[in-house]
């Protein structure tokens, strides 16, 4: 708004220019008065198109920075989501993790992979199952929140590639999970 | 009681050095109460050169996996008889040895001949004899034989030392991906081969009823596919490239048709796949988890694992009627049956109180019986002669493959010297 009424100020001036050499005759001191008013309306017509540009630069800047605020926002939201024992129900957690993820989405046109993880209790095509529904999980909540499916390639790999070796809940618990790239 | 515990370790020899790290080691971990002692006579060699293999070593060993023998050491034979007329009854009655097994072993033209004769100490008689001849290089295999043959002798069960197993080993590689190896090895776990390499996983090796392929899951794509591969060529062929999960290959009785289970269409599903044509036809349909068949011996219809009905269960599907039906119902979660050839042992994972072992459900009685007493026990494989069941467990931090009689009363262990070893999978009977 604000260069607009700069220019708006621009325009009044070179009117008012106009009205006195229209009034005033041909006398050396309006010529020298009118190219005196002249010059001034062009300065500040530049005025207004530098003023204008730093707008500009600043939307632009804006816009930059709230988009690093995105990439920020997920990437600090992980890319891991984690899920109880044999369940392939969305934490609370994941879902706002999520949520910046699909923010950044909305503004390119990158495709995603999840991959999805099991523990390794239970047998390992029932797991090779169990990872797929848990990756499908994700996906159908992506979906769902305005991502195009064909943006998403959902694999499971099981229980083949543990995040951390070895049994008990401390290490399960970090198996069970659904990683995006 | 059953509880005697035999705790030998035999280390199996060395044939193939530079594969040396891959091999597995047995440790049988209980035998029968009162195990049969054997004396197993070193064979004579009728060859210039020196034999391949100690053939009687080899049948020794079998013996003793079995954990119904006890065959007698050498150090405590009295003689070595290679003939009827060189035995001493007395010699081995003295060591208390019930039966004495003698052979001879001769070379030609790149054969193995082996002549074995098996004699009753008690009753002074030969109750059993054999000519068997493979080519040299499979000398083992030979002994295997020989083996065999005794063992249904004595057991009135055929043998099935002469098979072969399939196995899924890793490596760890905590920085990176896991190594990944598919491999072919004797019953006893000699001569591994590596069949398939990777850095992505391998999964569910399935024999082909010949014996002479195998079908696995292979995610060298980036994706899983269902992969076929000739084992005496080593040429393979990708099977499926679907959306979603190609697991679970599994090999009809009459070799050709391969159920397998693919999510292209939503859910898991069993799918079947005509191998000569390559057409495919759904058999399940079912928004729940459909996976892991395993046909019945006549090829007419399959079990598997479903949990359309909120946990794991065993199913059962007739292809000639459509009709589905549950067949277990013991425990919250029964999953991954195989069928033994008698069409009636079924071995399975079981959860009990929290943790996944080894059970045998009986289809004509319909009971349930736990074979194993681990935590993590998973992919039970019966023997070809319906005996015992190769199954994966954890022991300490790894994974080892472990093997249980049906009756639950014979137990050892298969670590490997290093790595992980999963997915077992018994070969079943073939033609040399």
């Amino acid at each position: 708004m604000k260069h607009i009424s700069v220019a708006g100020k621009a325009l009044t001036l070179l009117f008012a220019v106009a009205f006195l050499a229209a009034c005033s005759g041909n006398t050396k001191e309006d010529e020298a008065a009118a190219a005196e008013a002249a010059k001034q309306a062009q300065m500040e017509q530049e005025a207004a198109q530098e003023a204008a540009r730093q707008a500009e630069l600043q939307a632009q800047e804006e816009a930059a920075a709230a988009q690093r605020a995105l990439e920020k926002a997920a990437m600090s939201a992980g890319t891991v989501f984690y899920f109880d024992f044999d369940s392939s129900t969305l934490k609370p957690t994941a879902q706002a993790a999520l949520d910046a993820h699909i923010a950044l989405l909305k503004t390119n046109d990158r495709s995603v992979r999840l991959e999805g993880h099991t523990d390794e209790r239970g047998t390992r095509d029932y797991n090779m199952a169990l990872g797929e529904r848990r990756a499908n999980a994700v996906r159908d909540y992506m979906v769902v929140n305005g991502i195009a499916s064909y943006r998403i390639e959902t694999v499971s790999y099981g229980e083949e590639q543990p995040e951390a070796y070895g049994s008990g809940e401390s290490n399960w618990s970090k198996n069970r999970r659904v990683e995006l790239k | 009681m059953l509880l005697t515990t035999l705790r030998i370790t035999l280390c199996l020899l060395l044939m193939f050095a530079p594969l040396a790290r891959a091999q597995l080691v047995i440790e049988i971990t209980q035998g029968v109460d009162d195990p049969t002692p054997i004396a197993v006579v070193p064979f004579a060699w009728a060859g210039a050169e020196a034999p391949p293999e100690d053939l009687a070593q080899v049948v020794q060993e079998d013996f003793e996996r079995s954990g119904q023998f006890a065959p007698v050491p050498r150090a405590d034979m009295l003689g070595f008889p290679t003939t009827e007329a060189e035995i001493f009854y007395r010699d081995w009655r003295a060591i208390q040895s019930e039966y004495v097994l003698i052979g001879q072993v001769s070379a030609q033209g790149g054969q193995l001949a082996v002549r074995y004769e098996l004699y009753d100490v008690l009753r002074q008689a030969r109750i059993a004899e054999g000519d068997l001849s493979m080519p040299v290089g499979e000398a083992r295999m030979l002994a295997h034989r020989v083996s065999d043959a005794v063992y249904e002798k004595l057991t009135g069960i055929p043998g099935a030392f002469a098979t072969r197993l399939i196995y899924v080993s890793v490596t760890r590689n905590p920085a990176g991906k896991d190594y990944f190896r598919l491999t072919l090895a004797d019953s006893d776990g000699a001569r591994p081969i590596v069949l398939l390499e990777s850095r992505e996983p391998i999964m569910s090796p399935s024999w082909s009823p010949d014996g002479t392929q195998v079908a696995y899951v292979s995610f060298e794509t980036g994706r899983p596919a269902i992969f076929r591969q000739v084992l005496a060529t080593g040429e393979r062929e990708q099977l499926t490239n679907y959306r979603g999960l190609n697991s679970s290959p599994a090999w009809s009785p009459d070799g050709n048709t391969l159920a397998m289970v693919l999510s292209k269409d939503g859910s898991p599903d069993i799918y079947l796949m005509d191998l000569a044509t390559r057409r495919l036809t759904r058999v399940t349909r079912h928004y729940a988890i459909d996976t892991e068949p395993s046909w019945m011996p006549d090829g007419g219809s399959f079990l598997f694992t479903s949990d359309r009905g909120g946990r794991p269960q065993i199913y059962s599907y007739d292809l000639r009627s459509g009709l589905t039906e549950r067949v277990t119902f013991e425990g919250v979660y029964n999953a991954r049956a195989r069928v033994a050839q008698d069409g009636r042992n079924v071995v399975l994972v079981h959860q009990r109180d929290g943790q996944f072992q080894i059970a045998i459900h009986d289809l004509v009685t319909d009971r349930l019986q736990v074979l194993t007493n681990t935590e993590l026990d998973e992919s039970p494989s019966i023997a070809p002669n319906g005996s015992m069941v190769l199954y994966a467990t954890k022991f300490g931090d790894r994974g080892i493959l472990s093997a249980v009689s049906v009756d639950g009363g014979i137990k050892f262990r298969l670590p490997a010297r290093s790595g992980d070893v999963r997915e077992p999978a018994w070969s079943p009977y073939v033609n040399y």
